[in-house]
C-alpha cells in the first residue's frame, strides 16, 4: 500500500457571498422609461442603436433613453443616479 | 447589479462565449438569477445589419428568441430565488485530505491548480521549510488578487504564498521576492481576452544574494531563481485569486507563453545608466521587485545600427498603442546609445516619446484604444482628448515619456534589444526588504 501524504491547499480565501434580491419587475413596458446603456466596448454603440430601432418598430410605446458611462469598465455613480432617478428599467450591453 | 439593488430591473446583454464567466460572476455577487441575454460573438467589426440579425435571432445560449429573453427579463414576475439571492460561505481548507502522491498530483491537475507542468507537492514539511525564508508570520495577510476587475477579490496569507512557492520549485531564500511580487496586487494571470502576462524585474542587492540571472539568456530558462520566482508568481496568481481556468476565470483568446515565467534581474553593474528602481525613487541598496502588465506584443532589433531611428519608429508603429513599451536592452546596445549622446535612460525615452507616432486614424482604429481610451478622450481627459482632436492623417505621439521604460540586462553576446508591451503602474514597484 502506498504511503499517504498530507499537503496544503494552494488556494486563497474567497469572500463570503451575500445574497441580493433582484429589483421588482415591471408589469408592462408600455409608457415606461427604458435606458439603453452602451457599455463602451468597440461597436457596442452600433448594437445598442439597432436595439433602439427594434423597440421603435415593435414596442413604440416604450420611452427609450440612451446613456453611456464616463469610462469603460469603471463604475459611474452619476450615470447610475440618472438611471435610478429617471428610469424604470435598463438594458446594458454589450458587455463581456 | 448595483442598479438591481437600487430597484431598477435590468437585463445585461453579453456575447455567448462569456456565458460561463458572467454567470459565475453573478453567483459570486449573490445574484445568481440576474437576467442575462446572449448574442453571438463577435460584436466587433459587424455591420448594423449583422447586429440587427443578432437581435432578431435566437439567444445562442437559451435557444429562445433573443428579444423574448430581454423583454421577459424586465417584466416576468420574480420567484423565491430572485427575491433572496444566494448567501453562502466559501472556504478553502488549510490542508487537503491525505492521499497518495499519484492521487494528489491528479487532484492538483484536475482542479487547475497548476500550469500543467510537474509541481512539487506542498507537504507540511516543505511549506514549513519555505516559511523559513521570511520573518513574517504564516497567517499574516499579504494582499488580495482577482483575475479581472469584474470579479471579487480573494485574500491570501504568507503561508498560502509559501505553498505556491514550494509547488513552483522555489527555494526559501526566494520567498521575500515572491511575496513582494504578490503584494503588488497585480495578478500575473489576468483573465483578459488580450492574453496578457506580467514581466517582473528585480533590482538591488537581492539579485546577487539569490544569484539571479542578468547575463546570457537573462530572459530565458537559464537561471533557477529567475525561473522559479517567475513560476511561483504565476502559480500563486492562479490559486490565490480563485483560478485561471479557460472559459471561466481566463478568457485570453490566444494565450501567452510569458505566463509560465517572466522574471529577470537588471544588470545594474554593467549598465551605463541609472538602475530602474533608482529612477523610481528608491535607493541603490534597496531591493525592489517591479511588475509590468502586458506581455502582448514583442518587437526586437539590434544596435544602435545606422538606421536605428527608423527601426525604432517602425517598432513603435507596429506596437499596440494602448499598451506602452518596456524596452529591454543588452548592455552592448545600451553603451551604443550612450556613444550617440543618450547618456541617460531619460534622454532616450524622451526621443522615443517624440518618435512613437502613428496617424490619428490608425491610433483610433483599434479595438482597445476605442474601448478603453476613446471614452476618456470624449470626456476631455488628456492626452487622449488631444489625440481625438487630431485630423485623421495627422501624426500623433502615442505614448507619454513617463509610460516608456528601459531595463538593461543580457550577456553581451550581441547588442540586442526587445520591446514588450508593459504598463508599470503606480505601486508596481515593491520593497523586497520589507518581506525578508
Amino acid at each position: 500500500m502506498m504511503d499517504k501524504l498530507t499537503v496544503h491547499d494552494p488556494r486563497g480565501y474567497p469572500p463570503k457571498v451575500t445574497g441580493k434580491r433582484l429589483a421588482p419587475r415591471l408589469e408592462k413596458l408600455d409608457g415606461k422609461v427604458l435606458f439603453l446603456v452602451d457599455c463602451l466596448f468597440d461597436n457596442s454603440e452600433v448594437f445598442m442603436n439597432q436595439l433602439q430601432r427594434w423597440f421603435a418598430q415593435h414596442l413604440p410605446t416604450v420611452r427609450l433613453k440612451n446613456i453611456k458611462p464616463r469610462e469603460s469598465w469603471v463604475d459611474d455613480p452619476d450615470m447610475r443616479a440618472t438611471i435610478e432617478k429617471e428610469g424604470d428599467a435598463a438594458i446594458l450591453g454589450v458587455g463581456l | 447589479m448595483a442598479l438591481e439593488e437600487a430597484g431598477v430591473p435590468t437585463v445585461a446583454v453579453h456575447t455567448h462565449v462569456f456565458a460561463r464567466l458572467v454567470r459565475s460572476v453573478a453567483l459570486a455577487n449573490g445574484m445568481p438569477t440576474t437576467r442575462q441575454a446572449f448574442v453571438p460573438q463577435p460584436i466587433v467589426d459587424k455591420s448594423p445589419e449583422q447586429l440587427r440579425a443578432y437581435i432578431e435571432a435566437a439567444d445562442p445560449i437559451s435557444g429562445r428568441p433573443f428579444m423574448q429573453e430581454v423583454i421577459e427579463g424586465l417584466s416576468q414576475p420574480l420567484d423565491e430565488q430572485d427575491l433572496k439571492g444566494l448567501t453562502f460561505e466559501r472556504s478553502t481548507p488549510r490542508l487537503l485530505e491525505p492521499d497518495t502522491e499519484d492521487h494528489l498530483r491528479q487532484l492538483f491537475e484536475q482542479n487547475h491548480w497548476t500550469d500543467h507542468l510537474p509541481i512539487i507537492l506542498p507537504t507540511e514539511e516543505r511549506v514549513a521549510g519555505m516559511l523559513e525564508g521570511t520573518s513574517h508570520a504564516p497567517d499574516e495577510v499579504v494582499g488580495r488578487l482577482r483575475p479581472t476587475m469584474f470579479r471579487e477579490y480573494w485574500e491570501f496569507t504568507v503561508e498560502k504564498v509559501a505553498v505556491n512557492a514550494v509547488m513552483a520549485g522555489a527555494r526559501p531564500e526566494y520567498l521575500p521576492v515572491i511575496l513582494a511580487l504578490l503584494a503588488s496586487g497585480q495578478t500575473a494571470r489576468s483573465s483578459s481576452t488580450n492574453s496578457f502576462a506580467v514581466f517582473s524585474v528585480v533590482n538591488g542587492p537581492i539579485r546577487k544574494e539569490l544569484g539571479m540571472g542578468d547575463g546570457i539568456g537573462a530572459l530565458g530558462p537559464y537561471n533557477h531563481a529567475n525561473a522559479t520566482i517567475g513560476r511561483a508568481y504565476n502559480l500563486a496568481s492562479i490559486n490565490l485569486q480563485g483560478g485561471s481556468v479557460p472559459g471561466d476565470t481566463y478568457m485570453g483568446t490566444l494565450g501567452n507563453w510569458y505566463n509560465y515565467s517572466a522574471t529577470f534581474a537588471e544588470a545594474e553593474e554593467r549598465s551605463p545608466w541609472t538602475p530602474f528602481h533608482v529612477q523610481h525613487g528608491f535607493k541603490a541598496d534597496d531591493s525592489i521587485a517591479s511588475v509590468f502588465f502586458g506581455g502582448w506584443y514583442t518587437q526586437a532589433g539590434y544596435g544602435p545600427r545606422e538606421t536605428w531611428q527608423q527601426k525604432f519608429r517602425h517598432s513603435f508603429a507596429a506596437a499596440e498603442h494602448y499598451l506602452p513599451p518596456i524596452i529591454v536592452m543588452d548592455p552592448i546596445a545600451a553603451r551604443g546609445f550612450v556613444d550617440l549622446g543618450f547618456d541617460s535612460k531619460e534622454k532616450l525615452i524622451a526621443w522615443c516619446a517624440r518618435n512613437a507616432r502613428v496617424t490619428a486614424q490608425e491610433y483610433w482604429d483599434n479595438q482597445w484604444t476605442r474601448t478603453l481610451l476613446h471614452p476618456l478622450g470624449v470626456a476631455g481627459v488628456e492626452p487622449y482628448a488631444g489625440r481625438l482632436r487630431a485630423d485623421p492623417d495627422e501624426l500623433i505621439e502615442v505614448y507619454t515619456a513617463d509610460e516608456i521604460k528601459i531595463i538593461v540586462t543580457g550577456g553581451e553576446t550581441q547588442g540586442a534589444w526587445k520591446m514588450f508591451g508593459g504598463v508599470h503602474r503606480d505601486g508596481s514597484s515593491v520593497s523586497v526588504d520589507a518581506w525578508r
